[in-house]
């Protein structure tokens, strides 16, 4: 066996690099024009995180593993980590902080606090962007792995199941997720028979 | 307050705040993004980012280490490693530990792979990152062991997991009527929370402040005060938000040792959090097990011989993975032999996972009562029926279980699954190309209590603060020390502000075990138990009389505000809980039944999950929301346990080769169906005056077996060698 002489990852390289030079990028985040100087380096989500201080959107692995990072760019899901923020000039990022705040929540905020649809909470941020941007993809009849029929998308708790499994979550929330958003989507499109909310899940939910 | 007698009548036992299906008092602020984890905390010093280098071998020494490039490089502040880190105190293993000095960058010396060598600090994160693989390290590789199978004729007795010998075993087993001798292999397994090990430091003056995502507090305090040879008065430590742990933040790692150490080289904050392809080899991990359960019966099925043997390994001076614990306490029989046995390996430190011990080891018991019901013939429920005992097993009658709900939640569950309807042999049932099984198993995870204490403040307005080092990992802390304070001060629990994880507050039991929601509650109860003493006497009550209740303290018709008794400056009272000997007067334990349902692919083998219930009885169950999502978490990781997760050993290298989460395969949406929890009507007397017992480990021990009897009651096939994943299954149809 030879030994390594380098660690993980670290590729030969010969001594110092230049001083990255920076990027001016303009994004429009939560609806506010923000305009900034970055290394190129910066993924989107630090650009939220270290940068405008919006750490509502999480950090699990940077690197498109753990769907905890996700936000809305123009309206469509993205892993936040995966793509850096001076690709996005000009474009519209979504964030939790966007979706609802504490006094003014987005209907699936409020389901899943009436679910129980998380625990740590770490998760949550990228769970709600995701189903925001997945209720949306169904509505358009965007399909998925599970879906029958291409050209009649439905939605159903098994969709729901399929299309948020990028979407991590150690603590388990899955169920009162899935029962969270099924509500939200029944009461969006005015029929209950879509809803697969747990009968358990929801009456333990709303106690108050 | 010492909890010394069982439990008598007490405020909590008017139940109209406690055991109320309260949602999370902290929710609106985890959905909207602003619950604030530790490395999100906003100091009026821009922060500088750490970064961590892991050693790339398991064993050897540095030889030489080339920081030149890295400390040129722009952006770049400090670059530490073993050759200028400032004094550290000591550790007589390469474990982390929980209370006591752990050093990082202590010496040329590599004990595990991804070990930290170098950490490097600068103004960005990505200045950081591209420093640390400019740095150049050489190793002098030593051979290690990194295989458990090799190491069993070495192991020894731990001290956390003592022999259990009653009776002549041997003699009993081999004149046993019908028998099973069956061996099990679990691997190492990752914690994996989806928040990273992550800590922001810095220093003024003299005293440090770390936010850290860590379950115990005053563990993290003392530990790093011996690390970085400070006083414990000196440290404080902030944990408000924790994304999950799992038992790997019960230990404290480099981000917080070279955070700390930094900041104070430097003299302004450093940031840290672990990026996620290291935290697999760097932390901690739960230890692969081998073990072999012997089981011997009449042809009734009544044990006579119970033997369960584990051996397992870790670094010198790590603990084990106590994988017969359960066997202690699980069934009667009057010839008992359950070891385990610990060797030594050179892979990265193996430490607790939900559960240490029950989830893994009630994998082999479990699949091995199975294995028995169907030798004798018997259903495996009235198996377990059969053999249930209500005394610890090994002690005799003289030590009997405080609460023991085995066969309620085996009956309970049986009649809500419809286990009647199983399909009584293997590959009886199919529905097109699925194969359909059934499978059952028993929940037992012992029950644990720490000291705890807490705060409570009467706020001038007659609202009530609660403050104690007690963490919220996901577990419903906040929500449920809301209601302890709520029931016990007469008030509701939109009164109630919860204040957690500060070492500023009094010392609290962390989470871990299972034993926080209990512990923390007692704390809490001992501090209002305080506060209401006071608050009667200053109302001229007898305490004997006084009742709280709608926000006023009551002596017969008579009352007085509690906002009036506040006055201008409020009033606290600070208690704490401490136990006595209850616990070993008393068996202490939960108990339940996991029921699982699978369907098998006929042609692939693909296991998928079709149902799962759990029945549970943990005593009083403090908010059933919180509770069941505990259960279900639990159900979820058992099941990962059962069917992918899995750290695979480089034998040659010494390393988990799939450190990150797109090969570590844990439950996603779509391994998870609908769950279902049942609570039985249960009060412990003897565990706390809550009546309660711990929870969040419940749901995974026992699970896994249920899945595994129910794939070979689908199948055909016994996999013992966990995960089972489909090429074992396709395998077993071959022969
Ligand atoms: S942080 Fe982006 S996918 Fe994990
Ligand atoms: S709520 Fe903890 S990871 Fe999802």
């Amino acid at each position: 066996m030879t030994p390594p002489t380098a660690p993980q990852g670290a590729a030969p390289s010969e001594g110092p690099q230049p001083v990255p030079a920076t990027l001016p990028v303009t994004l429009t985040v939560n609806g506010q024009e923000r305009t900034l100087e970055l290394d190129p380096r910066v993924s989107l989500l630090d650009t939220l995180r270290e940068h405008l201080h919006l750490t509502g959107t999480k950090k699990g692995c940077d690197h498109g593993q753990c769907g905890a990072c996700t936000v809305l760019l123009d309206g469509q899901r993205v892993l936040s980590c995966l793509t850096l923020a001076v690709m996005h000039d000009g474009q519209a990022v979504t964030t939790i902080e966007g979706l609802g705040t504490p006094d003014d929540l987005h209907p699936l905020q409020d389901a899943f606090i009436r679910h129980d649809g998380y625990q740590c909470g770490y998760c949550t941020p990228g769970q709600l962007c995701s189903s925001v941007g997945t209720l949306d993809e169904i509505a358009r009849g965007v399909p998925s792995h599970v879906t029958a029929d291409l050209d009649d998308v439905r939605f159903s708790a098994d969709e729901l199941r399929e299309r948020l499994s990028g979407n991590l979550c150690r603590c388990a929330a899955y169920p009162n997720i899935i029962a969270a958003v099924s509500e939200v989507h029944a009461s969006q499109n005015g029929a209950s028979q879509n809803g697969t909310a747990q009968p358990g899940a929801a009456q333990n939910g709303v106690g108050q | 307050m010492k909890f010394d007698q069982p439990a008598t009548t007490n405020p909590i036992d008017q139940e109209r705040v406690v055991t109320r299906p309260h949602t999370r008092i902290e929710g609106p602020l985890k959905v909207t993004g602003q619950a604030p984890y530790a490395y999100e905390y906003r100091l009026p010093e821009a922060p500088t980012y750490g970064f961590v280098l892991g050693a790339g071998v398991a064993r050897g020494r540095i030889t030489a280490i080339d920081t030149a490039a890295a400390e040129a490089a722009p952006g770049v502040l400090l670059v530490l490693t073993h050759e200028n880190m400032p004094a550290q105190g000591a550790s007589d293993t390469p474990v982390p530990q929980q209370e006591d000095a752990s050093p990082q960058l202590a010496g040329p010396e590599i004990r595990h792979y991804h070990q930290a060598v170098a950490f490097v600090v600068a103004e960005t994160f990505e200045q950081a990152r591209a420093a640390a693989h400019l740095i150049r390290v050489t190793y002098d590789v030593t051979p290690g062991q990194f295989t458990l199978a090799d190491t069993l004729e070495e192991g020894k007795e731990p001290d956390d997991a003592a022999d259990s010998v009653v009776g002549d075993f041997e003699e009993a087993f081999g004149a046993a009527a019908v028998t099973v001798d069956l061996t099990y292999t679990t691997p190492d397994q990752s914690q994996a929370p989806m928040e990273p090990h992550a800590t922001i430091a810095h220093w003024e003056g003299e005293e440090l402040t770390v936010h850290t995502a860590h379950q115990v507090v005053h563990w993290v305090k003392r530990g790093l005060a011996m690390t970085l040879k400070v006083p414990q008065k000196n440290v404080r430590v902030i944990s408000a938000y924790v994304g999950g742990g799992f038992g790997t933040k019960l230990l404290f790692f480099s981000d917080a040792v070279l955070s700390a150490a930094a900041a104070r080289v430097l003299g302004r904050p450093v940031k840290t959090a672990l990026q996620r392809p290291l935290i697999f080899n760097n932390t901690s991990h739960r230890a692969a097990t081998i073990q072999r359960v012997r089981l011997g019966a009449d042809h009734a099925g009544n044990l006579s011989a119970v033997g369960h043997d584990t051996w397992t390994g870790n670094l010198p001076g790590g603990d084990s993975e106590p994988a017969c614990e359960q066997t202690k306490y699980l069934y009667a029989g009057p010839n008992r032999q359950i070891r385990t046995r610990q060797s030594e390996l050179d892979l990265p430190p193996g430490a607790s996972m939900r559960a240490p011990g029950e989830a893994v080891g009630m994998l082999a018991i479990e699949g091995a009562m199975d294995e028995l019901a169907e030798k004798l013939g018997v259903d495996p429920v009235e198996l377990r029926l059969m053999n249930d005992v209500q005394f610890d097993p090994e002690k005799g009658p003289k030590r009997p279980f405080s609460s023991r709900k085995l066969a309620q939640a085996l009956r309970t569950g049986a009649r809500a699954f419809g286990w009647d309807g199983r399909p009584r042999t293997p590959r009886e049932r199919q529905e097109g190309e699925w194969l359909i099984g059934y499978g059952v198993a028993s929940a037992f995870r012992t029950n644990l209590v720490k000291p705890s204490g807490a705060t409570v403040r009467l706020e001038p307005g007659g609202t009530l603060t609660v403050e104690t080092q007690m963490t919220d990992i996901g577990t419903g802390s906040y929500t449920i020390l809301g209601q302890v304070a709520a029931e016990m001060l007469g008030l509701t629990l939109e009164q109630v502000q919860v204040r957690l994880g500060d070492s500023e507050y009094p010392a609290s039991s962390g989470s871990g075990g299972s034993w926080g929601a209990n512990s923390a509650s007692a704390g809490v109860y001992a501090a209002c138990d305080a506060l209401r003493r006071d608050l009667a006497k200053q109302a001229g009550y007898p305490y004997a009389d006084a009742v709280f209740r709608s926000g006023k303290v009551w002596q017969g018709a008579e009352c007085t505000e509690l906002s009036e008794l506040a006055g201008k400056e409020g009033v606290s009272a600070t208690g704490s809980m401490t136990y006595g000997d209850l616990d070993e007067q008393f068996a202490q334990a939960g108990f339940g039944a996991h029921f699982v349902e699978v369907r098998v692919n006929a042609h692939t083998a693909e296991i998928r999950v079709n149902r799962a219930l759990s029945v549970v009885g943990a005593g009083r169950i403090l908010n059933p929301v919180t509770a069941r999502s505990q259960c279900l978490g639990g159900m979820t990781m058992g099941i990962g346990s059962a069917l992918m997760e899995e750290l695979h050993v480089d034998h040659d290298l010494g390393l988990f080769v799939n450190h990150d989460l797109g090969e570590y395969h844990v439950p996603v949406h779509a391994d998870i169906p609908d769950m279902d929890v049942i609570f039985l009507d249960e009060l412990d007397d003897a565990s706390s005056p809550l009546r309660a017992k711990g929870l969040g480990e419940l749901g995974i021990s026992g699970v896994g077996a249920a899945v595994a009897n129910a794939v070979y009651n689908a199948t055909g096939v016994r996999v013992r060698d966990f995960p089972i994943t489909l090429d074992k299954i396709l395998a077993g149809w071959d022969d």
